[in-house]
């Protein structure tokens, strides 16, 4: 029987995966900006879970709010892509140093 | 309340014409300046006089508050005004001199630059002197005594283009302020024994803190605070060893030697004590300081009234010296015989300074009595007034100065036969002291007045040197007695001098003028009860006794001197040594600024190198620069700029939070 733990340790999981896809990253900047969708992605599984086995429905409302925050959120994240693009000429998260102390 | 209309005018209108004057001065002329400043003091005047005979007849006193000035936490402090019989008095005096010394600059200052610049400053400090003798609280005693000191300052280096003018007020400023940190400390104790610096709050409490002791010494609270006064005291009112700035003093204009170095301001020291007269009968430490120092002052300062030649310097040496007597009557327990004194003393003293001044404008300002003689013909009015001086501050009967010097030897007589230590040492110095005052002044006239007119031959030597010389120009001038605005003052002042101490004698000395102001020693005012005497029983009486016999010796000694240089010849053989210490003035000046000027620049040096440059530059302020300096030089490392790092340590630290906040949620 799969039980609420299984789920949450999928979340967890997914979690993890994606701030260590923010930490480890050091080539490319659109997968920083996947990462951060995947750790919403994972809190959105927090959010089903919770809210199939404890029989409230809210939870899964929140869910579609959280999503449509996302999106906004990504195209955002990809418009500042793109004018980073036009200033840097690059994507390589490497090349971004200028806050070097 | 007229009379609170009355207080303000007297206070407030030489305020008001320093303020025009100074500020408009340029563009007023000097015309209207002296007319302006004159005005304001007259109005004072006038307004003292008042004051004096409401005093003397309605028993007016006054004790209260203007406004507050500051409040501090409980503490607050409040400008107020104090009238009794002592402050009339002093207001009389300060006034009626300042007025007299205004009227005479006109003449003096005629040819001088700075002239509006030189009448804002008097009026200023006539002000300061106001607010000082008003004051019913330490503070604004100490704002008119720092007011004063600055206006002594700025005097002294009127001339400021001269470097002996800029040293004699430099040193007067650093000197004073030895005795104004002296002075500060005792208000300080003051503040913190009775939690009130008002007066008449202070007096109250007196008995309270009667019995304590400073800190843990086992000394006297009183005696600690009444010596530190003092010497504040000393610092203002010239009293050995801080007397060193006041003969140099003598580099400022004339009409401020009078005004400032010998009528007004240096007696405030010897007013303060007097106003404080309740605390200090409760210490009798102090009042034996007082006397010795005074003393010291009398005698050993006068004498070196007797080798100056500059004429200016006599009359600073002989301010010393009186300055020493009315210390004595106060440190006798007679402070209404010091005021007396000081009073006199005021008159007579301003009288011969001016008279001095006279004789350096007629003679060009040539200050040298070596070059002066034979003046007398010349300058008629100006010698007769010298000579009432002379003999008031001789202490000859019946001018002023004998009343009470007279009584100033009483006193110290008196508090001999109660056994007031160091009182055999007092009383003798005060008796020399008579010899001595009575030698230097007259060896002072005949030098200036009588035998050969040597100013015939210096004037074709130095006649380069005469920079104020206007009428001088063709061969030598005869001197020519001064205008009459300068000898208005002089015959205005000579007439104080002459009656001023039979008058007030009576209400000054057994009278009941100062009771509730000044309250005279237990020993020395039964004595007055025991023995009352007038002014003629006091005359017929100092015929049997030495001091007027001193003073004749010493004027036969000074005209013995006049007639016969070989006399002065074996003196100064056989005083040779005596002489050569007193040329150094007891090496008092050699001991200021070879020894203890370089051992406080040492010190300053000292402390500058280890504790501010060491200390608190190298280790507190570029110390804790260089601390951070080394650290951020290692954290910088962890900023490497990157987003993804910035995130890394976001979550490390959330993660470091939660643990911390469920660790303390859950216990």
């Amino acid at each position: 029987m799969i039980g609420m733990t299984h789920y949450l340790v999928l979340s967890a999981i997914l979690f993890a995966l994606s701030v260590m896809g923010i930490f480890l990253n050091r080539k490319n900047i659109i997968v920083v900006l996947m990462s951060i969708e995947l750790m919403l992605l994972a809190v959105n599984f927090n959010f089903i879970t919770f809210s199939s086995f404890l029989h409230n429905v809210a939870g899964q409302i929140f869910v579609f709010f959280t999503l449509t925050v996302a999106a906004a959120e990504a195209a955002i994240g990809l418009a500042i892509l793109i004018i980073l693009f036009r200033n840097l000429r690059s994507i390589n998260v490497q090349d971004m140093d200028q806050l070097k102390g | 309340m007229t009379e609170m209309n009355l207080y303000l005018t007297i206070i407030l209108s030489p305020l008001l014409a320093s303020t025009i004057v100074g500020l408009f001065g340029f563009a007023l002329g000097k015309k209207i300046s002296h007319s302006l400043t004159i005005l304001g003091v007259l109005i004072s005047t006038i307004g003292s006089y008042c004051l004096l005979n409401k005093v003397l007849n309605g028993g007016l006193t006054y004790d209260g508050p203007l406004y507050t000035w500051l409040t501090v936490g409980s503490q607050s402090y409040s400008v107020g005004i104090l009238v009794d019989s002592l402050t009339a008095t002093m207001l009389t005096i300060v006034t009626s001199v300042s007025l007299m010394v205004h009227i005479y600059t006109i003449g003096y200052m005629e040819h001088e630059e700075g002239y509006e610049r030189f009448f804002s400053y008097i009026s200023l400090f006539t002000f300061m002197m106001i607010m000082l003798v008003m004051a019913n609280n330490f503070i604004q005693l100490f704002f008119g005594w720092e007011g004063v000191g600055l206006v002594s300052y700025l005097l002294i280096g009127f001339y400021f283009q001269r470097e002996s003018a800029t040293f004699a007020n430099l040193k007067a400023f650093l000197v004073n302020r030895i005795g104004d940190l002296g002075f500060l400390l005792g208000i300080g104790l003051v503040l913190a024994y009775f939690g009130t610096l008002n007066y008449a709050e202070v007096f109250a409490k007196l008995h309270e803190i009667s019995g304590v002791t400073f800190l843990n010494t086992g000394w006297n609270a009183i005696t600690v605070i009444c010596l530190l006064l003092f010497v504040g005291a000393m610092g203002k009112s010239a009293q050995f060893p801080l007397h060193v700035w006041l003969p140099d003093s003598m580099e400022g204009p004339t009409p401020i030697s009078a005004l400032i170095h010998a009528a007004t301001m240096v007696t405030a020291g010897i007013f303060m004590v007097a106003r404080l007269s309740p605390m200090y009968n409760m210490s009798e430490t102090a009042l034996s300081f007082i006397a010795i120092i005074g003393a010291i002052n009398a005698l050993f300062l006068g004498l070196l009234g007797l080798i100056q030649n500059d004429i200016k310097r006599v009359v600073a040496y002989s301010t010393l010296s009186q300055l020493g007597y009315m210390a004595v009557a106060l440190g006798c327990g007679a402070y209404s015989v010091g005021i007396f004194h000081l009073m006199t003393h005021a008159f007579f003293k301003a009288l011969l300074f001016l008279a001095a001044g006279s004789v350096i404008v007629a003679m060009h300002h040539e200050q040298d009595m070596r070059k002066m003689g034979g003046l007398w013909k010349y300058m008629p009015i100006t010698y007769v007034v010298t000579i009432i001086g002379n003999l008031a501050l001789a202490g000859v009967p019946p001018f002023a100065g004998f009343f009470s010097k007279d009584m100033i030897l009483d006193a110290a007589s008196n508090a001999h036969e109660h056994h007031m230590f160091g009182s055999s040492f007092v009383v003798f110095c005060v008796y020399a002291a008579v010899f001595v005052t009575a030698c230097y002044s007259f060896r002072q006239l005949f030098m200036t007045f009588h035998g050969k007119e040597r100013f015939r031959e210096v004037h074709h030597d130095d006649h380069g040197h005469d920079s104020h010389d206007d009428h001088g120009g063709h061969g030598h001038s005869e001197p020519k007695e001064s205008p009459w605005v300068i000898t208005l003052p002089l015959v205005l002042l000579a007439i104080p001098s002459v009656i001023i101490g039979w008058l007030a004698f009576d209400k000054f000395v057994p009278g009941e003028f100062f009771s509730g102001a000044i309250y005279n020693a237990q020993f020395f005012a039964e004595e007055i009860i025991k023995d009352p005497i007038t002014p003629i029983a006091m005359m017929a009486h100092s015929l049997h006794q030495p001091p007027v016999y001193l003073a004749l010796a010493g004027i036969i000694a000074a005209f013995i001197a006049h007639k016969s240089p070989a006399f002065v010849a074996v003196i100064k053989t056989i005083f040779k040594p005596v002489i050569f210490v007193m040329e150094r003035k007891y090496f008092m000046d050699d001991l200021f600024i070879n020894i203890l000027a370089p051992i406080g620049r040492g010190l300053g040096k000292i402390l500058w190198s280890i504790g501010d440059i060491l200390l608190i530059d190298g280790l507190i302020v570029n110390g804790s620069a260089r601390v951070i300096a080394v650290f951020a030089k290692i954290f910088r490392r962890a900023q490497t700029g990157y987003v993804n790092s910035a995130a890394t340590y976001m979550v490390l630290g959330v993660l470091i939070l939660l643990t911390f906040c469920t660790g303390l949620i859950l216990h």
